[in-house]
Parts: structure tokens; C-alpha cells; sequence
């Protein structure tokens, strides 16, 4: 690749320094002139954050030069899987405090900051958005490169993607604790912190698709079709979802644009696509990279790719009705939501059949290699929740499933089982390739990582499916007489044992996830492995296999 | 068809994507903004009262709706537990709405009236006060804390550009309407219930002459969630079929 002029090197570091400094004045203003506590903290938070990034760009001049486009640009993916890593602990802790705090309400504190209802939104964008987002970062930003074999387009603009991205979680986050939200699920982060991720969000966009532009191989990799759906889908859903009247342009209240039965459509065709886009496209992206690359096996079948991926995106969009059966929404959108949905278990074991099947000729890994056994588990249990979904979605079942914890225990056999599990081996796999590493300081550790998980899930699960049913089945009890047979209380005293098992499941699955920092810090620190020769020949860095030639970008 | 074109050149997959997409949010939201049988005809309706809203601010600012519906469904043992299904039109002016997802408490959408003042007062400071088996949160500092109302004008105005018909009246008054209606014995009292009919006016936490607490604020929403719709004149079967 030719050098960067040095005119265009010169432009993007004045253009980097001036969007800081204009950031950075901005957020002063708003500190002072806030009408709102929060709204003041936030705009400090980000005039400081915007000062920050102008000292490291002036203080780090672009090299330019030959050397400079050589090499993949993997600073921004590093901080991404350190990120992912950090706040999937957070997450992961954040609700099994809230866990516990349905088993043992005095947990709450009676303050306000540590109330449930201020906590389990910071659970939810902690696990979805922060580690979720953060995984999802991290390996589109790696797998584009490889796949394209190309360097991340722009220079500066990875790394806004990567730290403003963190910096929308703060925002978010320590908004929902001080009582700041639009009490939308899933979009609870207030219009001006809606404004900043459309802004990461739109250069997230165009760092990717600019790396397509570069990009040295003819097609585009099947992986990247669904990055690309994910990242543009998700833009799509956030702008509309989140349209919203300001009470001021200081203050941090705003009202929802839309009243009612819209809001609620548009809600939920925003949160099951949240579902849909973000934790399924996107992670789907990952499997279709790192199971093959893992196991050194093509995808089992290109054509089911295809067509499975237009299915998949096509049909997802309609499902959201599904979580507003039998209510004030109109009877015909319920019918097409619940319709869509039950069509969707097909595109869905697509993609299952066909992650699970790369494997055909290394079967064998699933027993040697713990990692690979974590990637195709996960494949397993999203095969698991894309079936339990469906069947949700049909109104009878609905009718005794919505409102309880089966719905819980559903999304966290998707979360904790696809979504964290497949994350938990493209990390273990990313992190020796990042840093250059023969291997994962343990194997050892993974394997223990994958146990404690599995059986934390399998607790969390099944608890949540009879504590649900249990609910569901009491709150529509009649006794002989035709009178209610239970008081709502009834059925929340029923539910106190599954709640401590379910808290218990996950606390395990937290322990898990300890595990792993403690792994990922050891092998990224430089620590000699101690098992490296029971690792795979991919548990290596590409460049350290034996045999592997140097295959630079350029 | 050749899959080719879509794997070689990047915007055609985009635009491709995007087409794909855009198709069934287009269908199932845009009708129902369209379609008049979307919110049924009903009397009663009217935007919330200054005082009814900023208790319903605090609702989400504590994320009630994190473990309470506000949407009993049309089905027997819900119409019998919480009252009549809850209609579209009854939260025709929620911004946003608060039909919620997960019932860890009771729906909430026809709680108005259930309980008295003094048992949500008990209730918020302790729910297991009240109710010993409860899990809820307590919220003692919710008595304590004086109502902040000061741009409860500005949230009005802001509502209205949403679509909420708030007059210039009802904005205008809006501090003046929010303290009249803790304060029963005033002659302004008889102005909010005029311009918000079945606005319940008194001193909601008890605190009589005190200023408005944000106990206040939540106990006055709560008491008229599911009170405003005239069910006596509701035909569902006639005009409102759908």
C-alpha cells in the first residue's frame, strides 16, 4: 500500500485536535450551564474525556511514512477485548446482585442509587451493550482485517469508535444510577447520550466499510455480511426507537416521541431486533470467523450461508409484536409477529447446522481443545433458545409465559449461554493471537472456566423455567368455587427458592468469568503457559505457528 | 440469481441489507399510525395532570417498570385479578408508554383507588410493612424529598410537541394547578379538577401544609392509573371492534 501524504496526515491529526477542543468546550458548557445535576456531571465527564483525547493525539503525531499501513491495526481491537473482559464482570455482577436482591429485598438498601429499578438496566446495557458491544467490536474490528487482508481504514477514527464507544457506557450507565432514563428497555440511556453513540455508531460504520473498500480478496467473507447487517441494522433501530423531545438542550429529560401502542410497537420492534441484530447477527459474524479458523475446517456449506443470512434478516424485523400478545395492540400485528417468529426457527438452525457441521472431520477437538468446545456449546444453546423462542412466540404458550421468569430464563439461555459463550472463546482464542502469544497462559483454567459456567447456566435455567411456569400456571389457578385460588403474593412467595438457585447459578457463572481475567491477564502480561503442549496449533499467534509464513497485510 | 454481485461490491450488500430490513418495520409500525381502529373511540381520556405527570416522571426515573405491567390482557384470570383489559386508548398519552414486560409486583394499570393514600405511604417507606412477603424496594426518601416542579411547565410544553394536547392554559397554570391539587382547601383546587375532570385533590402522603413531597407526586399517578376511561359508555363490540 503507498504512504499516506503527508498533506492528508497533517489534515486528520488537525481535524482529531479540533473535534476534541470543540468537544471539550461543549461539554465545559454544558458543566456550567446544565440544568440538571446529572446533565452538568455528564457534560464534565465529557469535556474531560474530549481533553484527554486531544493531548494523546498531540502528543502521539501520526508517523506516517512507509511503515505505517504495513501492519493490521490491532491497538483498538486490544483495548476492545480488554474492555469486553472487564465489563462482562461488571455485568456479569451487577446482576447477580440484583439476583440476590429478589431473594433478599433488604439487599436493596432502601437507597436510591441500589434499587432494583435503577440497577437492572445497568445490568441489562452492561452485559447487551458493554460487554456484548465490546465483543462484537472487537472481533468485527479483527476479523475485517484478516478477512479482507487489509488495514482498519482511517487512523484516528478506530480509536473514537473504540473509546467513545466506552465513553457512551459511562454515560449510560452512571445516568441510570442517578435516576436518568428513558424507561424504555434495552434504550434506556437519555436522548443526549442516543446523540453521541449515533456519532461513534455512524464512524463504526464507515471505519468498517471502509476496510471493505480496501480490501485485497474479491468477496467479502460471509462473517462480515453479518457485521455489516448488525452495524447497520442496529443504526436503523437506535435513531428510530430513540426519537425523542427534549424538555431543554441542557437538561438530560426527554419524552418519548411516540404515545402508546406506537411506542410500544416501536419498542418492541427495536428490542427483539436488539435481540435479533445485535445479539444474534453480530455473534453470528463471530461464529462464522473464529469456529472455522479454530478447527481449521471450511464452513460446512456456503449456500446454506446465503441463505440462511437473507432469511435470517428478513424475517427477524417482524418478530417484535411477540412481546405484546393479547394486549392493546392491534390483533393483526400480534398475528404477524407471533407468524414471522415461528418462521424464524428456520433461518435460525440454519446457521446452527451450519456452525455445528464445520466441525464434520474434528469432532475430535470438542474433547481436546476446551475452547473449541465453548464456541460450539454455544452454537448448541443458540440452537436451544432459537427453538424455545418460536415456541414463545405462540399466543396460547405466551399467554401463560409473558410476564414471568420463563421469559428470563429464555434470554438468559440465549445470553449466557450463546452470547457469553461464544464471546468466551473468540476471547481466548483472540487474545494469544493479539499479543503474540504461543498459547493461553492455561488450558487447564478454560476447562474450568467451561464447567463452572455450564452448570451455572444450567441452574440459572431451569430454576427460571419452574419458577415461570409455577407463576404462570398460579396467577390463572381457579379453586372449586370458580374464585382466584391464589393472591399475587402467593405466587412471590413461590418463587424465593428459585430465586436463590437462579442467584446461585449465577455466581458460579461470575466465578467463570473471573477465571478468565485471571487467564486473559496472565497471557497478555507475557507469563510462560503451563500447559502449551496441550494446546492446539491455533491456540498460537498466526505468525508463531509451525510452518506459517509472515503474511502481513502487505 | 448471481450471489456474486452482493459479495463483491459492498454498497449493493449494504443497500441490500437495508431493503431487507426496512420491510416488516415498515409494515407493522407505519399502519399504526394510520389506522383510526388503532385506538378506540372512548370518553374519559385527558393528558395527566401537572401533578399526575411529575408523579409519573418519578415512576420512571425509579424504574418501576423494570417489575410492573401497566397492560392487563384480555384474558379471563387478568380481567378478573386487575379489572377490564386495558385499551389503547388509555395510554394514548403516555410518552413513553409503560406497558412493561415482567410481572415481579402486580400490574398496575387499574391500581388507582385500590389501596388508600395512607397504604401507599406505608407502602412506599416499607412494603413489607404491608405487605410481609413483598420483595419490592423500599422508598423512605420518597416523603422526605420535596417535589422538584420547577420546569414541570417545560416538561408540558415539551409533551405538547409530542402530540399531548396540553392548551396554553394548562401550561400557563401549571406550577399553580400542581400545588393546588395538594391543597384541597384552596380556591385554585377547583380550577385543576375543571381542567383535569377526576383529578383527585388532597394531600396525598398525609403531610398536611406541607409543600408537595415526591411521595405526593407518585401516589396522586397511582391513584388515577386505570380511573380515567367511562366503561359505562364503552362499546366494545360496536364501533370499537377491531
Amino acid at each position: 500500500m503507498s504512504a499516506p501524504r503527508e498533506e492528508l496526515i497533517a489534515f486528520s491529526g488537525a481535524m482529531a485536535v479540533l473535534a476534541a477542543v470543540a468537544g471539550a468546550i461543549l461539554g465545559l458548557i454544558i458543566a456550567l450551564a446544565a440544568k440538571d445535576g446529572v446533565m452538568a456531571l455528564h457534560g464534565l465527564l465529557f469535556a474531560i474525556a474530549a481533553a484527554a483525547a486531544g493531548v494523546y493525539v498531540v502528543t502521539h503525531p501520526r508517523p506516517g511514512g512507509p511503515d505505517e499501513q504495513n501492519a493490521y491495526m490491532d491497538g483498538p481491537v486490544k483495548v476492545a477485548t480488554i474492555a469486553t473482559v472487564f465489563w462482562g464482570i461488571v455485568g456479569f455482577l451487577a446482576g447477580d446482585l440484583i439476583a440476590w436482591q429478589l431473594a433478599f429485598p433488604a439487599l436493596n438498601l432502601d437507597l436510591p442509587w441500589t434499587s432494583f429499578g435503577r440497577l437492572r438496566p445497568l445490568h441489562t446495557s452492561a452485559v447487551i451493550f458493554a460487554f456484548g458491544g465490546n465483543a462484537l467490536l472487537a472481533t468485527s474490528l479483527y476479523v475485517v482485517q484478516r478477512t479482507s487482508r487489509a488495514r482498519l481504514a482511517g487512523y484516528w477514527a478506530p480509536w473514537l469508535v473504540v473509546w467513545g464507544y466506552q465513553l457512551f457506557i459511562v454515560l449510560a450507565a452512571s445516568g441510570y444510577v442517578l435516576g436518568v432514563t428513558q424507561a424504555k428497555e434495552y434504550a434506556e440511556p437519555e436522548w443526549y447520550v442516543d446523540l453521541w453513540l449515533t456519532i461513534v455508531w455512524v464512524a463504526y460504520l464507515l471505519v468498517f466499510l471502509g476496510t471493505l473498500w480496501k480490501r485485497k480478496e474479491p468477496h467479502i467473507y460471509v462473517a462480515n455480511w453479518f457485521y455489516l447487517a448488525f452495524i447497520v441494522t442496529i443504526a436503523m433501530l437506535h435513531i428510530i426507537n430513540n426519537l425523542a423531545v427534549p424538555v431543554s438542550l441542557l437538561g438530560s429529560k426527554s419524552y418519548s416521541l411516540f404515545p402508546g401502542v406506537q411506542d410500544a410497537m416501536t419498542q418492541w420492534w427495536y428490542g427483539h431486533n436488539a435481540v435479533g441484530f445485535f445479539l444474534t447477527a453480530g455473534f453470528l459474524g463471530i461464529m462464522y470467523y473464529f469456529i472455522p479458523k479454530r478447527v481449521e475446517r471450511p464452513i460446512y456449506s456456503y449456500r446454506l450461508s446465503i441463505v440462511h443470512f437473507w432469511s435470517l434478516i428478513f424475517l427477524y424485523i417482524w418478530a417484535g409484536p411477540h412481546h405484546l400478545h393479547y394486549t392493546a395492540l392491534p390483533d393483526w400485528a400480534q398475528t404477524l409477529g407471533m407468524t414471522f417468529s415461528i418462521m424464524l426457527w428456520m433461518p435460525s438452525w440454519g446457521g446452527m447446522i451450519n456452525g455445528l457441521m464445520t466441525l464434520s472431520g474434528a469432532w475430535d477437538r470438542l474433547r481436546t481443545d476446551p475452547v473449541v468446545r465453548l464456541l460450539v456449546v454455544s452454537v448448541a444453546f443458540y440452537g436451544m433458545s432459537t427453538f424455545e423462542g418460536p415456541l414463545m412466540s405462540i399466543k396460547a404458550v405466551n399467554s401463560l409465559s409473558h410476564y414471568t421468569d420463563w421469559t428470563i430464563g429464555h434470554v438468559h439461555s440465549g445470553a449466557l449461554g450463546w452470547v457469553g459463550m461464544v464471546s468466551f472463546g473468540a476471547i481466548y482464542c483472540l487474545v494469544p493471537w493479539l499479543w503474540k502469544r504461543q498459547g493461553l497462559y492455561s488450558m487447564r483454567l478454560v476447562e474450568w472456566h467451561f464447567w463452572i459456567a455450564m452448570i451455572g447456566i444450567v441452574l440459572y435455567v431451569s430454576s427460571m423455567w419452574v419458577s415461570g411456569i409455577t407463576q404462570g400456571l398460579m396467577w390463572r389457578a381457579y379453586d372449586d368455587l370458580g374464585f382466584l385460588k391464589y393472591s399475587f403474593v402467593e405466587t412471590v412467595e413461590a418463587m424465593h427458592w428459585p430465586y436463590v438457585i437462579r442467584a446461585t447459578g449465577g455466581l458460579l457463572f461470575v466465578l467463570g468469568s473471573l477465571l478468565m481475567a485471571f487467564n486473559v491477564w496472565k497471557t497478555v502480561r507475557g507469563d510462560r503457559p503451563v500447559d502449551v503442549e496441550d494446546q492446539p496449533r491455533t491456540a498460537a499467534a498466526p505468525e508463531l505457528r509451525a510452518g506459517a509464513l509472515a503474511a502481513p497485510a502487505e | 440469481m448471481n450471489h456474486a454481485i452482493f459479495e463483491r461490491h459492498s454498497l449493493v450488500l449494504l443497500i441490500g441489507i437495508l431493503v431487507v430490513v426496512a420491510i416488516g418495520g415498515i409494515v407493522e409500525i407505519a399502519p399504526l399510525f394510520l389506522l383510526d381502529s388503532t385506538i378506540e373511540k372512548v370518553r374519559g381520556m385527558r393528558p395527566y395532570s401537572p401533578l399526575e405527570l411529575a408523579g409519573r416522571d418519578l415512576y420512571i426515573r425509579e424504574g418501576c417498570y423494570n417489575c410492573h405491567s401497566q397492560m392487563i390482557r384480555s384474558l379471563r384470570d387478568e380481567v378478573e385479578r386487575y379489572g377490564n383489559y386495558s385499551l389503547a386508548a388509555e395510554s394514548m398519552y403516555d410518552h413513553p408508554f409503560q406497558w412493561g414486560s415482567k410481572r415481579t409486583g402486580p400490574d398496575l394499570a387499574r391500581v388507582g383507588g385500590k389501596y388508600s393514600d395512607a397504604w401507599h405511604a406505608d407502602h412506599m417507606r416499607d412494603p413489607r410493612a404491608v405487605v410481609p412477603a413483598s420483595v419490592m424496594p423500599g422508598y423512605p426518601y420518597l416523603a422526605e424529598r420535596a417535589l422538584d416542579y420547577g420546569d414541570i411547565g417545560e416538561r408540558m410544553t415539551a409533551l405538547k410537541a409530542a402530540g399531548v394536547p396540553y392548551t396554553d392554559e394548562m401550561i400557563a397554570s401549571a406550577k399553580a394547578d400542581l400545588e393546588a391539587q395538594v391543597n384541597p382547601d384552596s380556591k385554585a383546587a377547583r380550577d385543576v379538577v375543571q381542567r383535569y375532570p377526576k383529578a383527585q385533590v388532597r394531600k396525598f402522603d398525609g403531610a398536611l401544609g406541607a409543600p408537595a413531597s415526591e411521595l405526593d407526586a407518585m401516589i396522586a399517578y397511582l391513584q388515577m392509573l386505570g380511573t380515567l376511561v367511562d366503561f359505562t359508555s364503552f362499546d366494545a363490540a360496536g364501533p370499537n371492534l377491531r
